[in-house]
C-alpha cells in the first residue's frame, strides 16, 4: 500500500518568506538573532539581507501527496535533514513540493513499524534548488494497519 | 567569540542550557510552525496517545539546537543539518545544546551536535555541516 506511494510527488506550491513570521518563529525558539529580525542588521550583514532560520521551511507548504494519507496518531518522528545550497532570504518566493523518497517496514519490540520517507524541496524562481527537508516518519503497527485497510 | 574558522579539532562551542521547558515555549512554537499536534499542549490529548504528559515537538529541540551556530552566522551558513529524534522531552525538563567540531572538510566544519536533558540522557543527537564563506 504505502510502498506504491514511493515516487509519489505534489504539485509545487509558491511560497513566500515573510518577515512577520520569520520573527515569530525565531522568538519561539529564543534565537531572535538581528540577522533574522533586523532589517538594517541584515543589510550590513555579508548577505545584504535578512535569513530564514534552518529549521524554518516546517512553515512551508509543500501542497499534498496524492493518495498518502497519513493518520494523526501513531506517527513519529524519526529523523530529520536539511541540505542547503545558500541560506533562505526574507521576503524571497519559493516553490516547493514533497516527494515520498521511500517506505520499508521493520519489526521491531512493538510490532512491524513502517519507516516512510518525505522529502520537501524548494527551489528559486530561476529554477535552482535551494534547499531539501527530509522526514523519517515512523508509523507504528496500529496505525499502519489502519491505513491499510 | 573566536571566529568559526580559527576552531580545532575537539572544540566545542559555548553550551546552551535551557530554561526549564515550559507549556508557553510549545504553544508559541505550535502557533510560529504551525503544528498544532495536540499531544505538544493538551495533557488528555497526551495522555490518549499513551504519554505521561506533553512532550515538546522534536522539530522545537532541534531548532532550539541550531542556536549554537547563530552567533556565526555572520561568516557563513548552516549547509547540511541532520538529527535523529533519541528520546522525549517533558515539561519542566532542561536541555543542554553542544556542538563538537569533528573535521573540517572543502564543503565545511562538521560538528557533532546533540541535545541531553538534566539527567544526561540524549534526546536528539546528529552532525552539522557549516560552511565558512568569503
Amino acid at each position: 500500500m504505502l510502498k506504491a506511494m514511493i515516487g509519489r510527488k505534489s504539485e509545487k506550491t509558491k511560497n513566500v518568506i515573510e518577515r512577520g513570521a520569520v520573527k515569530k518563529f525565531a522568538e519561539a525558539l529564543g534565537d531572535a538573532s538581528p540577522l533574522f529580525t533586523d532589517e538594517e542588521a541584515g543589510k550590513r550583514s555579508g548577505y545584504g539581507r535578512n535569513i530564514a532560520p534552518v529549521t524554518f521551511p516546517v512553515t512551508f507548504d509543500g501542497g499534498s501527496i496524492p493518495g498518502l494519507d497519513l493518520p494523526d496518531k501513531g506517527l513519529i518522528h524519526g529523523e530529520q535533514k536539511y541540505e542547503y545550497a545558500r541560506p533562505l532570504f526574507i521576503g524571497e518566493e519559493v516553490y516547493c513540493w514533497m516527494e515520498v523518497k521511500d517506505y520499508y517496514e521493520k519489526a521491531g519490540n512493538f510490532g512491524r513499524m513502517g519507516f516512510l520517507i518525505v522529502v520537501l524541496y524548494g527551489e528559486a524562481d530561476s529554477g535552482e534548488l535551494l534547499f531539501s527537508e527530509e522526514r523519517v516518519i515512523i508509523i507504528n503497527e496500529a496505525a499502519r494497519k489502519e491505513m491499510e485497510r | 567569540m573566536t571566529a568559526m574558522a580559527q576552531m580545532e579539532i575537539g572544540e566545542a562551542l559555548p553550551v546552551i542550557r535551557l530554561q526549564p521547558v515550559s507549556r508557553l515555549d510549545l504553544i508559541r512554537y505550535a502557533g510560529a510552525s504551525g503544528d498544532f499536534n495536540s499531544i505538544h499542549t493538551i495533557d488528555e490529548e497526551a495522555e490518549n496517545a499513551g504519554l505521561p504528559g506533553i512532550i515538546a515537538h522534536g522539530m522545537w529541540t532541534m531548532g532550539n539546537l541550531a542556536k549554537l551556530f547563530t552567533p556565526y552566522l555572520g561568516e557563513g551558513f548552516i549547509r547540511r543539518y541532520s538529527i535523529r529524534f533519541k528520546g522525549m522531552v517533558f515539561l519542566g525538563d532542561v536541555v543542554s545544546l553542544t556542538a563538537t567540531l569533528e573535521e573540517k572538510r572543502s564543503d565545511g566544519m562538521v560538528f557533532a551536535v546533540e541535545a541531553v536533558n538534566q539527567d544526561g540522557r540524549k534526546v536528539l543527537a546528529g552532525d552539522l555541516v557549516f560552511s565558512v564563506e568569503g
